[in-house]
């Protein structure tokens, strides 16, 4: 036994890749376990190692983390990425959940009909351009600091840079508004812990493609 | 001012009734105030109080939170109702994620069109029974404690509480099979704060009724 952290999901982002971001920037080395057959699965549901039979799973500190949220909180907690206190940690909260509704319209996106594609990306075009990336840009205008919240750090900030990432990989000219997020993107980009994480070779998953959602299809239908 | 949290959102269940229960549930005094038209939805958007344009909003300790699982973790860790440590918050998490998912179930059923109904109903109670309930007679009957985690009253019971309830209203005899998650329902109902919460007159709101669905919806679109 390793004593490192163990992922249990298919081989792609899916709702396992905020968990990579946040242990890769915390600067925690994991180890993976891919599912790629319904067989795999069913086999974990019979060992009862999944609480609600769904992955995520992360083995951690004796215990089989599932649910995407509490893992990530209970990462952010144990690597003081969850601000200095209550308030700070209500902020970054409020940040995490907007920028997760974002990603849900991303993380659905290779689900839905060829015909539906083109509308899907004008909404998430839309929501990142009008709803969310106008907050976060004026958090930075108006602060001034390098990081969201309380001038250091954490989990919002990494949550940001994953999901600007991702929207640039479907729209990429989309922060052609947002120049404090332009800044924001380059230097969260260049910090030690990211960079290794943004190179190749890295656990990061690829965006997904078809053979991907295909997996997914067969190891999680019913 | 009166220093009491302030809660914006229709005048119903929906996202904003688990925060009603955890403040009720903590004891703490609350105002609502009720969305009725879309255009009380647009003035608090235009005025700025919704960071994401989006409700439930709750004033509270000089903040306007917005994002109902922020607004829930706030209030817990608040009030005491999240464990003593990472690892029971952790635990915590869990069961209340689960809570949150078929929540969400019960709440779309009533928005599902009527030849879809029957089959989501179908849904709720295999998910319930088979998925989400047998973990909870298995936690309570392992550590035969009275509370979820760490023996110790927290917002996981609150929000397994108001689950089992709404999973009631849509099948009355869905615990049959769970007896401790029976005597679970009887024993957090019971508790002063809960039992004050669930009587006539309280702030808890009833379920919504099909013909209301069409006013709530032109609220929010």
């Amino acid at each position: 036994m390793s004593g490192k952290p163990r992922l249990t999901y298919l081989n792609g982002r899916g709702r396992m890749e905020p968990v990579r971001w946040l242990l890769a920037a915390a600067g925690v080395e994991f180890e993976e376990i891919f599912l790629e057959t319904r067989e795999q699965y069913e086999k974990l549901i019979k060992d009862g190692v999944l609480m609600f039979q769904q992955v995520p799973l992360v083995e951690i500190d004796g215990m089989k983390m599932v649910q995407t949220r509490a893992i990530l909180s209970y990462i952010a907690g144990k690597y003081n990425l969850y601000g200095k206190d209550l308030k700070e940690r209500a902020l970054i909260d409020m940040y995490v959940e907007g920028i997760t509704d974002l990603m849900q319209m991303i993380l659905m996106f290779p689900f839905s009909p060829p015909e539906a594609k083109e509308k899907n990306i004008d909404s998430i075009k839309e929501r990142a351009t009008n709803r969310y990336f106008p907050v976060f840009e004026k958090a930075l205008k108006q602060h001034g600091q390098d990081f969201l919240v309380g001038n250091k750090f954490s989990w919002a900030d990494v949550q940001l840079i994953e999901a600007i990432l991702a929207v640039e990989e479907k729209i990429p000219a989309v922060l052609s508004g947002f120049p404090q997020l332009q800044a924001f993107k380059k230097r969260m980009s260049n910090m030690p812990t990211i960079k290794k994480f943004l190179q190749p070779g890295s656990p990061r998953k690829p965006p997904p493609d078809e053979c991907y959602v295909e997996t997914v299809l067969k190891v999680f239908k019913k | 001012m009166s220093g009491k949290p302030k809660l914006h959102y229709f005048n119903g269940r929906g996202r904003m009734e688990s925060i009603r229960w955890l403040l009720a549930a903590a004891g703490v005094e609350f105002e609502e105030c009720f969305l009725k038209t879309k255009d009380d939805l647009t003035k608090l958007q235009k005025d700025g109080s919704l960071l994401f344009q989006q409700v439930p909003m709750v004033e509270i300790d000089g903040m306007k939170m917005v994002q109902t699982r922020a607004i829930l973790s706030y209030i817990a860790a608040k009030y005491n109702l999240y464990g003593k440590d990472l690892k029971e918050r952790a635990l915590i998490d869990m069961y209340v994620e689960a809570v949150i998912d078929l929540n969400e179930l019960i709440m779309t059923h009533i928005l599902q069109p009527a030849d879809k109904r029957e089959q989501h109903l179908a849904t709720i109670v295999d998910k319930a029974t088979n998925r989400y309930f047998p973990v909870y007679e298995k936690v309570l009957k392992d550590h035969g404690q009275d509370f979820l985690v760490g023996n110790q009253f927290s917002r996981a019971d609150v929000q397994l509480l108001e689950t089992l309830l709404m999973a009631e209203e849509c099948k009355p005899d869905i615990l049959d099979e769970f007896p401790l998650l029976q005597s679970f329902k009887a024993r957090i109902s019971n508790i002063p704060t809960i039992k004050k919460f669930l009587q006539p007159g309280s702030q808890r709101k009833p379920p919504l009724e099909e013909k209301d669905v069409p006013k709530a919806m032109k609220i929010f679109h």
